[in-house]
């Protein structure tokens, strides 16, 4: 390497690749915007051979991040897309993920790359995404005027760090290709450089690679370019290659560190795409169907008019509190009423207390929130104090006890117990206590005709088993109900008799 | 389609692929995270792209890519994500790039609660990014309507090349409503602006830089004349019963059906209020409120905020109304109880005569 000339490469004629004027000022639309002896304008050259040596300049999308190449598409006649700092592999992503014909390079400097956008490339590279990443490395910030980029060297002087990178107080340079060659996806990464016409042509192969393996649908391939940055390097180009050279490569070794060109597996991220018709199948818009594959049975919709019942089913987790409520709200909605169904979530869950909302009223329902409730399912105790003083007066409570506590009674109030738990335990499930409580509000209310949990038992109840249990513990429900009307003044001694 | 009950979480997700959308990026977050799940399982079935991004920072610039390759895309997320992705609502929209975002906001500041809130108001109607842009905004009260405007979401992206925001609190995204689910709509083609990866496309450019003072004007003042029109054309709000009314009560999402009840309440002790929705937060329906001041004595705002959207009402109104205002945060929302007590007190500082309040 140190026997190669340090005058700068010189590659002849103008690729195609390139517009024959460049969109900027009058004067300099001849010519790019970097500085003399700058490495993006060779980067730029070898890539634009590379896209024409393949023959992929109407797939190409470059897209162009923030730094010194935040104009490229100014130069390469390809589709292009200029993105935020930092976010071109989110952006390649999600463009080639769509377009998986185009070819889409992200071209990006080391604040860009290394620094702003560290957890787009790395999380581009682990997902193995098919696009092609070229990294500008020059160790420094360029367009914001050189201060310290992730991968300036150690004792390396740059206007925040004054004294020059010290370890202790700025890290070590970063090692982008090391850090990506942990990961199992990426099937190409090199490190080259601009430090030699050897160095450079290396480049160009390295840079047709990368391209070449996205057009047979390999996988992540990236580039890493140690490349000059005279001007804020303060070096003139013949001292700023011969920087690059023999400085930057002791702290960033050139090679390979993965190459599966061979050995990669194509991939097509082409799908099909079903029919237009087909789509309310496949978002489930079509008629319910449940466990027994039997269709919705229709309830004659013969609403109440003056209907309006207010609800709020409340208990511990994992007592099927909300279940309870939507069953409610899809056999209210199957009986032709209007229903809403609102739920407590996330820690009141967790922390062991849950509760629902849920509306069945003949007219449009306004709001979706029961603050005056004028039926309570309280599944335990807090529940029932929690609900009970924002009851309307003449409401009903099915409460899950044998008994109710004395101070809660006498509130203008039904407070029916239902045992609902023990009933079920003894049905074989505490799991099914919230049907028992579903046949119990049934029952006690009339409030929704016969067959109109038939939707809601087979929209959701999915397995036989449970339909069975599900179906027996509605009816433990009902006849619990029917037993306390029996006897209501001795609701202490509610016991199913079929239990003994 | 025939009734179904569905989550508004999950029903959000057809109706953008009933809309045409094919490409969904994510990042999970209570209380938005059934979009994402619904994403996930749906969108390969159809021939989509679904990609769980490894930030909010990253799924709207997966957006961003969406959007530029002319595929109709869809992110969606909650109060501290949405804080997350306001740098790339800002290029977005200077891009000029028609994506959809739905926001089931939740409680702030920080990372407040998973509650429902509406505390993302500023932050999504005013512009949380950097710039001279704004976000066309859609505020459903329903599960019915979530999937309505969702799907006029996508619309509206396309005719004014601009994400548009569907901002829901997150009891909206979480209760569940019979939706009547229209028929799917053909996937549009690209638009020719679009960065397709085609000799067709090929000198396409999106962009959102230009350093030239006067170029970068002339794209501000090109935005802006596009804002202006939305405004003339695209206010969207509910009015009810507020022809006669002495009072309007004015709420959005959630809150407006809770003002719903209030009004039916007032109505019932003779006190004549009315109600009007705003269903576009921008364009605000500014001209519909100034002209209810010609015939209400008070306005009054309630909000899941601590004073947001009543910003934006004084301002319609100009000064020429009172407007009493009441807030519940936290997770709280307000209710029917609590507000019509708001009712009382707007009316005793309006000075309406007491006859009305003594016919209840």
């Amino acid at each position: 390497m140190a026997s190669d000339a340090p005058a700068m490469a010189v590659i002849h004629g103008r690729s195609p690749i390139f517009y024959r004027r460049f969109d900027r000022k009058d004067d300099d639309q001849h010519q790019t915007h970097y500085c003399p002896g700058c490495g993006h304008g060779i980067v730029t050259k070898l890539l634009a051979e590379a896209i024409d040596t393949l023959g992929i300049q109407d797939r190409t999308i470059l897209v162009s991040p923030v730094g010194c190449s935040v104009f490229g598409y100014e130069y390469l006649d390809v589709g292009n897309i200029q993105v935020a700092h930092g976010r071109g592999p989110a952006v390649a992503t999600a463009v080639k993920r769509s377009r998986p014909d185009s070819i889409v390079v992200s071209y990006q400097g080391d604040g860009d790359l290394a620094a702003i956008g560290t957890a787009e490339i790395v999380h581009a590279a682990n997902r193995g995404e098919i696009v092609s990443v070229i990294f500008v490395n020059n160790a420094i910030y360029g367009m914001t005027g050189g201060q310290m980029a992730p991968t300036t060297l150690l004792r390396e002087k740059t206007t925040t760090t004054p004294l020059g990178r010290d370890p202790a107080v700025h890290g070590y340079p970063l090692k982008v290709c090391e850090l990506l060659a942990t990961l199992d996806a990426p099937v190409f990464l090199e490190r080259v450089a601009l430090g030699s016409n050897k160095q450079i042509m290396a480049t160009g192969r390295a840079l047709r690679r990368a391209l070449e393996n996205q057009v047979h649908g390999l996988g992540f391939s990236l580039v890493e370019v140690l490349s000059p940055c005279p001007t804020i390097w303060g070096l003139d180009p013949a001292e700023a290659q011969t920087f690059v050279r023999e400085t930057m490569t002791r702290t960033f070794p050139l090679g390979n560190f993965r190459d599966r060109s061979a050995s990669a597996v194509p991939r097509r991220l082409a799908v099909t795409v079903p029919d237009l018709g087909e789509l309310p199948r496949i978002l489930g818009l079509g008629p319910a169907s449940g466990a027994d594959g039997a269709s919705d049975t229709v309830v004659p919709a013969s609403p109440v008019p003056t209907a309006d019942h207010r609800i709020v089913v409340a208990g511990f987790g994992g007592q099927g509190v909300l279940l309870l409520g939507e069953f409610l709200a899809e056999a209210g909605l199957s009986a032709g009423y209007h229903v809403s169904w609102l739920p407590s979530y996330g820690p009141q869950m967790r922390s062991g207390t849950s509760n629902c909302h849920v509306r069945i009223s003949a007219v449009p329902i306004d709001s979706p929130v029961v603050s005056r409730p004028n039926v309570l399912i309280a599944l335990n105790e807090p529940s029932l104090r929690k609900f009970l003083l924002s009851m309307e007066p003449g409401g009903l409570v099915l409460y899950n006890a044998d008994r109710v506590p004395v101070d809660c009674a006498g509130n203008d109030v039904r407070i029916t117990p239902i045992a609902s738990t023990a009933i079920a335990d003894r049905l074989g499930s505490a799991k099914v206590g919230n049907m028992v409580m579903l046949g119990a509000l049934l029952e006690a209310t009339g409030m929704l005709p016969d067959g109109a949990l038939d939707r809601a038992l087979h929209r959701l109840v999915t397995q036989e088993s449970w339909y069975e249990l599900d179906r027996a513990a509605l009816q433990a429900g009902r006849a619990a109900v029917h037993r306390m009307t029996a006897a209501p003044a001795e609701p202490s001694l509610a016991r199913d008799p079929a239990m003994g | 389609m025939e009734p179904q009950l569905i989550k508004g979480n999950e029903a959000v997700v057809k109706a953008a692929l009933l809309a045409g959308c094919r490409a969904y990026y994510g990042y999970p977050i209570t209380p938005a995270s059934e979009i994402v799940e619904m994403a996930a399982l749906y969108l390969p079935e159809v021939g989509g792209v679904f990609v769980q991004a490894e930030s909010e920072v990253a799924a709207i610039n997966m957006l961003y890519g969406g959007a530029s390759a002319g595929v109709r895309a869809m992110t969606a997320s909650s109060g501290p994500g949405i804080s997350l992705m306001q740098e790339g609502f800002s290029y977005l929209a200077g891009a000029e790039l028609p994506c959809v975002i739905v926001d089931m906001m939740r409680g702030g500041p920080g990372l407040g609660s998973i509650g429902p809130e509406q505390g993302d108001y500023f932050q999504i109607v005013k512009g949380g990014g950097h710039g001279c842009y704004r976000n066309l905004v859609l505020a459903p009260a329903s599960v019915q309507e979530l999937v309505d405007l969702t799907m006029l979401a996508f619309e509206l992206a396309d005719r004014y090349r601009n994400p548009v925001v569907v901002l829901a609190d997150a009891s909206v995204g979480q209760m569940m409503e019979p939706v009547s689910f229209p028929e799917p709509r053909p996937v549009p083609a690209a638009p020719a602006w679009a960065v397709t990866g085609t000799a067709a496309t090929r000198h396409n450019l999106v962009n959102s830089i230009h350093l030239e003072p006067d170029v970068l004007e002339g794209h501000i003042r090109a935005l802006e004349a596009k804002y202006r029109e939305a405004e003339r054309s695209e206010p969207r709000w509910e009015a009810w019963r507020v022809d006669d009314a002495d009072i309007v009560l004015v709420g959005y999402g959630i809150v407006g059906r809770v003002l719903r009840a209030v009004v039916e309440t007032a109505r019932r002790r003779g006190i004549r209020a009315g109600l009007l929705r705003p269903i576009t937060l921008y364009p605000f329906p500014t001209r519909a409120i100034r002209a209810l001041a010609d015939t209400a004595r008070a306005f009054a705002v309630v909000e899941m905020s601590t004073g947001q959207l009543v910003e934006d009402v004084r301002l319609a109104l100009e000064g020429s109304r009172p407007v009493e205002t009441y807030g519940r945060v936290g997770g709280n929302i307000p209710t029917v109880e609590e507000v019509f007590q708001l009712v009382e007190r707007t009316l005793v500082g309006a000075r309406v005569p007491s006859e009305v309040s003594t016919n209840g």
